[in-house]
């Protein structure tokens, strides 16, 4: 059989090459994507949370010129602007926090890195769960507030 | 009959290199370590002044008082202080050095972020420590229920 033999030594009959087309781009750790949308969100939420924790050092060191002077600044606090401003600073320190364990999974944890992406739908995910856990409580708050409910 | 030595190849004479610490390391590992304490530490005081009982509207001096009448929140808000402040200042420090390019910018950025960080800290801790919960100066009515024994 000389075809036979001649067969097995000859290429393989010519198969079209599949050439897939290009995908969209997949983004790296840094760069597109989770990875950059993660590390846009820390950034901006960081600065906001920076800024606040500056004002909080200065209002509550009024504590230290009288009770009436601490009484009257944080009970600015309590107005429905700022209790919504609250809402806002809980939210920003929520991302920052959550994303904050992830980037150190990322770091430390042996296999992070590979995982980032499942870690930052989980920190989003956690992330809704810790707002509209504290979300309706600040919310009732304010409203008693603003009906005259004070401390109680 | 006499034993040969054979240097080991290519190693050239290195000159010793001078160990300097390395403080962007030691700051990128501050920043985990810190955010880690500064999890428990400030999600444990967002649920204490924001959630538990009446929320932000039981907030005011007496409520403070009361609070810092124990030592155990005095440490708790003197390591939120201290770890805190140190967290955002560096970050501030990594912000500034991505955008401000001009070298006269980023100096008085990076000086106006030190003396601001020294400042609050010195005056955070001695707000804490030179706290008085029943002040003289006090007005009726704002002092916690503890002070009548005066």
């Amino acid at each position: 059989m000389p075809e036979n033999s001649a067969g097995t030594l000859a290429p393989p009959p010519a198969a079209k090459p599949k050439i897939k087309p290009p995908r969209r781009f997949a983004g790296t750790l840094y760069r597109g994507r989770e990875g950059m949308w993660s590390w846009v969100l820390h950034r901006i939420t960081g600065i906001a949370i920076y800024f606040f924790l500056l004002v909080h050092i200065l209002d509550t060191s009024i504590v230290r010129i009288s009770p009436q002077a601490y009484n009257g600044v944080i009970n600015e606090y309590k107005t429905p602007l700022m209790g919504l401003g609250e809402l806002a600073l809980v939210i920003a320190i929520g991302f920052h926090a959550l994303n904050g364990l992830r980037i150190i999974l990322i770091d430390f944890w042996s296999v992070g890195a590979r995982h980032q992406r499942l870690m930052f739908v989980i920190v989003i995910l956690l992330w809704i769960v810790l707002v509209a856990g504290f979300a309706p409580r600040q919310i009732m708050n304010i409203i008693l507030e603003a009906q005259g409910h004070g401390s109680a | 009959m006499t034993t040969e030595t054979i240097p080991a190849p290519r190693s050239s004479y290195t000159p010793p290199r001078k160990r300097r610490v390395n403080w962007e390391k030691w700051g990128w590992l501050y920043m985990r370590v810190s955010g880690l304490f500064l999890v428990v530490l400030i999600f444990g005081h967002l649920f204490v002044n924001l959630v538990s009982g009446a929320g932000v509207r039981a907030i005011d001096f007496a409520f403070v008082a009361g609070k810092w009448a124990d030592p155990f929140w005095m440490v708790w808000d003197t390591l939120m202080l201290v770890l805190a402040l140190i967290h955002g200042a560096n970050g501030m420090r990594t912000v500034t050095n991505d955008y401000a390019h001009r070298p006269i910018l980023r100096k008085t950025l990076l000086g106006a972020i030190l003396v601001s960080t020294v400042v609050l800290l010195v005056l955070g801790i001695l707000v804490i420590y030179t706290f008085d919960p029943c002040p003289s100066n006090a007005i009726a009515g704002t002092l916690p229920a503890f002070c009548k024994a005066h």
